[in-house]
């Protein structure tokens, strides 16, 4: 009578451990899969692209004004010279790294920080900065501006 | 009829069809021996899951990645900070390559030290060299994928180092690069060999490989007498054995991947300066090192050519082991043999620690 | 008996046109590293194909002494120091002459020399004053670009203390001589000799070089204004233009910044006990209160970027990807800059602004470095759990194992499942 309860108990307890080891078994692999599921997942933020960027629309800027834009991780300068002239430059001024602006008045570009300048090919034309800005492409598509590097 | 009925009824038809029910013979029959080197059989199946891992995580990275100059960088670091649990499935697919060549070694010097290349066993020797070979071409080609500053100049001196190789040097340099320089053509084509090419070849390999090894059976360490010698049922018992290991590997590999991720490093810019320290990954870095050490010209020999040609050497002596391994009368040529493994071994310990200490 | 011929050729060939008496007697006269026809091998004068005489006058292709040198074939000889300047002029203030070497240089160095107190004092008779020689040396005179020229941006300030240290000299004259000593803590020095900003000024970017003197008290803001236009222009609109200029008025920048010991400005300008500020105005007095309302906004600015750079630079060593972050952050630092600049106009509300804005972005900055690091508490939690689980299955699978091999072995006996 004893052993027969026992080897009872002894399947009941077997049995619950089997469930409970099964369970596990089933968690570790659920754990693996459900990163892989939210992987294929798409985001919704769209990627940064740092191969082109959209600058604006067209008529957005004025002739002879700039504006600066986020290209990737750094500023970017872009001018429009006259109705269909563009031209975008990295905005980072070779000197000490201060942001770059468009003096109108002047029609040049002008570092704030220790009185930099260069004319609208990049080239450094008084000041301390070293080299000239780096030029990037502008591309106009149908309406909008777009920057990217130059190839 | 009731579910076992439905269950065999099935079984049945699909084996009238396939004939499934012979791979599960074969597998019913297969056994693995029991003895004090057991532990080493679990090698091969270890390489062969981290490949699996290898083939899985590279499937859902290639979902993502983008293999061009402007973009490879930026969509490895998307992966990494926006695509969910991207971070995770990077850096498993970067950590398991390592363990995978690591595991790979191990399975060749298990193999080697228990000389279980003897006849009749010789082609699956050669075939896990080539393995061997097409890991570290899996290695070095994917390296270059995320495009940051470390893996593009690591890919400059390896295809520089490739081009001195005596005849073919200049040509092989040129192909593995697409051009003169590295550049969007070398990433192009790295980007086929990792993706296409590479696994085209591993699998039809390890299919052989594997084929092989059903064929002969596993390879019993002579000097056990026969009378002490047991076998375990390879379905379930040693297969499930395997699953605890495989098990376990994963476990490692996420602890890796979530204690120290892969990092991103700088987007490569080619005209900047190499960075200090330039060097190869682990797997490559004892030659590496050994090239760096020997004077650019000994007596009238260039330098970089000797080291090659010694490499060369060495390896073709590794590679035909099962052929001069063994003496014409079927006795292994055991202090030997076995010499030149600890040699290899001693050899490759040192100096990829000389190489990172350097 | 061919060495003597080869070496005629080659003594032939060294001068480019014909022979120079000068060059022949006075190499075996002079001292071999300090004389003249020594040190002339670096000067740019030679390399243009001038010689002794185009400056000394004379007559080169006479090997006789008293007719090379004669009077009668223009030679000058050694001029006196006060004519040095003159001398030098004869060329270099000939736009004709210049042109055929160098027809972008400038000729009106002895024009400029001649307003300078160097100038106007030799003039008057002080042969102890600089004159060309003196910065540009003679006979060995490199190119301005030339590094080691005296007269190199790297050097200038070198040349100009050998005078202006020399307490002796300065005597007479009632001139500190701690300007170089002071000058060398500068930021600017920093710039030149440490960052080889080349466009950093030394001596001559304030003073001038040729018309060197100090510049008037009106003109200080503007002469370092030619660099620093911002603050110059802030400045001018300022309450301070009116009281730093005139008479005792101290002089424009130099009153908080100092003239030669420019050091890193810093909100300690503002408050506390070093306070230039303080200077003239009293505690509690509301410009001392501003100031030391604005020197907070600003160190609070500091700290709070500060603080975000911390945490996203632990988060990043925990291989958390927070480049976006600290991107970001360069606006913030931008931001601080500003408020620095806009200090210069002594208006709270100008530096009030860009603060707010750069508090904000060290905020989100921030925000983000915290997110990276609960996140990464996340994954090593989740990690935990897997673990955890993979345990359990391992320990599974043993118990399976233990099950079918205590059935029956586990070895050739086939299995019923």
């Amino acid at each position: 009578m004893q052993s027969t309860h026992s080897s009872n108990a002894n399947e009941d307890r077997r049995t619950v451990v089997s469930w409970l080891l099964g369970g596990g078994v089933a968690a570790s692999l659920a754990s693996f899969f459900y990163p892989v599921a939210r992987f294929l997942n798409p985001p919704q933020v769209a990627e940064a692209s740092v191969n082109e960027v959209v600058a604006g629309k067209v008529q957005d800027l004025k002739p002879n004004s700039g504006k600066i834009i986020k290209f990737g991780n750094k500023p970017a300068l872009l001018v429009r010279v006259n109705d269909t002239d563009w031209k975008a430059f990295s905005a980072v001024c070779t000197h000490l790294n201060c942001t770059v602006q468009y003096q109108e008045a002047r029609r040049e570009i002008w570092c704030a920080c220790h009185n930099g300048t260069y004319d609208l090919d990049g080239r450094v034309t008084s000041g301390p900065p070293p080299k000239p800005l780096e030029e990037l492409a502008v591309k106009i598509r149908g309406d909008e501006v777009v920057i990217s590097h130059r190839v | 009829m009731s579910i076992t009925e439905i269950k065999s009824k099935t079984l049945d038809w699909l084996d009238e069809r396939t004939g499934w029910r012979m791979a599960t013979d074969l597998l019913d029959h297969k056994v693995v021996p029991q003895h004090a080197g057991t532990a080493w059989y679990y090698f091969g199946g270890i390489t062969l899951f981290l490949i699996g891992v290898q083939l899985f995580t590279g499937v859902l990275l290639l979902l993502y990645y983008r293999p061009t100059v402007a973009e490879a960088f930026d969509s490895v670091r998307f992966i990494m900070t926006r695509v969910e649990f991207g971070w995770l499935i990077r850096s498993i697919h970067s950590w398991s390559a390592n363990l995978l060549i690591l595991s790979a070694f191990i399975h060749m010097f298990s193999v080697a030290f228990t000389r279980s290349y003897q006849r009749p066993r010789e082609l699956t020797w050669l075939s896990g060299i080539v393995l061997l070979g097409l890991m570290l071409g899996f290695g070095f080609s994917g390296y270059l994928l995320p495009w940051n500053m470390i893996s593009y100049f690591a890919t400059k001196v390896g295809t520089d180092v490739a081009g001195t190789m005596p005849v073919a040097g200049p040509t092989l340099a040129r192909f593995l690069r697409g051009g003169e320089d590295v550049g969007a053509a070398t990433l192009t084509r790295f980007f086929d060999f990792h993706v296409m090419i590479l696994p085209l070849l591993t699998f039809a390999l390890i299919g052989v490989h594997l084929l092989l090894v059903q064929k002969n059976g596993m390879h019993t360490p002579s000097g056990i007498p026969p009378s002490k010698l047991a076998h375990m049922k390879f379905f379930p018992n040693f297969f499930l054995r395997e699953l605890m290991v495989w098990y376990g590997v994963l476990a490692v590999l996420g602890t890796l991947a979530a204690m120290f991720p892969w990092e991103l490093g700088e987007k490569a810019d080619p005209f900047a300066s190499a960075p200090a320290g330039i060097r190869p990954e682990w797997y490559f870095l004892a030659q590496f090192y050994t090239l760096k050490l020997i004077p650019s010209h000994v007596w009238i020999f260039e330098g970089e050519l000797l080291g090659l040609l010694g490499f060369g050497a060495l390896a073709a002596v590794w590679v035909l082991l099962p052929f001069w391994g063994t003496r014409a009368n079927g006795e292994p040529r055991t202090r030997l043999t076995a010499g030149v493994g600890i040699f290899l071994i001693c050899y490759l310990i040192t100096f990829t620690y000389l190489g990172y200490v350097k | 008996m061919r060495a003597p011929v080869i070496l005629l050729f080659f003594a032939a060939g060294a001068f480019a046109a014909g022979p120079d008496s000068c060059m022949t007697c006075h190499t075996a006269m002079d001292d071999a590293a300090t004389g003249p026809s020594a040190l002339i091998k670096n000067d740019v004068h030679i390399a243009h194909g001038l010689s002794c005489a185009d400056c000394h006058g004379g007559d080169r292709t006479n090997d006789d002494p008293d007719a090379s040198m004669s009077k009668a074939k223009g030679f000058k000889g050694k001029p006196a120091r006060s004519a040095i300047p003159k001398f030098c002029a004869s060329c270099h203030s000939n736009p004709d002459y210049m042109r055929r070497y160098a027809p972008r240089e400038r000729v009106d160095q002895f024009e400029l020399y001649q307003t300078s107190v160097h100038g106007k004092r030799l003039a008057a008779g002080d042969a102890n004053v600089a004159t060309c020689i003196d910065c540009h040396s003679v006979h060995d005179i490199r190119a301005v670009k030339d590094s080691m020229s005296p007269v190199h941006p790297l050097h200038v300030a070198e040349t100009c203390s050998r005078c202006h240290s020399d307490k002796q000299k300065m005597a007479a004259y009632k001139i500190p001589t701690n300007q170089f000593e002071e000058y060398r803590t500068s930021v600017h020095w920093q710039a030149l000799s440490k960052r080889g900003d080349l466009s950093a000024p030394s001596c001559a970017s304030c003073h001038g070089n040729h018309g060197a003197k100090p510049p008037e008290v009106e003109s200080v803001s503007a002469v370092c204004g030619t660099c620093h236009v911002l603050f110059e222009q802030l400045y001018t609109k300022s309450v301070h233009k009116a009281v730093f200029s005139g008479e005792g008025g101290g002089g424009g920048c130099i009153v908080c910044h100092s003239n030669h010991a420019i050091h890193q400005p810093s909100t300690a300008m503002l408050t506390g006990p070093n306070a230039v500020c303080s200077g003239c105005h009293e505690a509690g007095s509301k410009p001392a209160e501003a100031a030391t309302q604005m020197a907070g906004w600003i160190d609070g600015l500091d700290g709070a970027l500060q603080q975000s750079e911390a945490v996203l630079t632990k988060a990043e060593k925990y291989g958390m990807e927070v480049s976006e972050a600290q991107v970001r952050l360069i606006d913030g630092r931008e931001d601080l800059v500003k408020s620095r600049l806009n200090l210069h106009s002594m208006q709270t509300e100008d530096v009030r602004k860009p603060v707010e804005a750069g508090m904000a972005v060290a905020k989100e900055t921030g925000k983000a470095g915290e997110d990276a690091l609960r996140e990464k508490d996340f994954r090593r939690l989740g990690l935990a759990v897997s673990v955890v689980l993979i345990g359990i299955a391992i320990l599974a699978i043993r118990g399976l194992i233990r099950r079918i091999e205590s059935n029956g072995d586990g070895g050739a006996a086939a299995a019923h499942e």
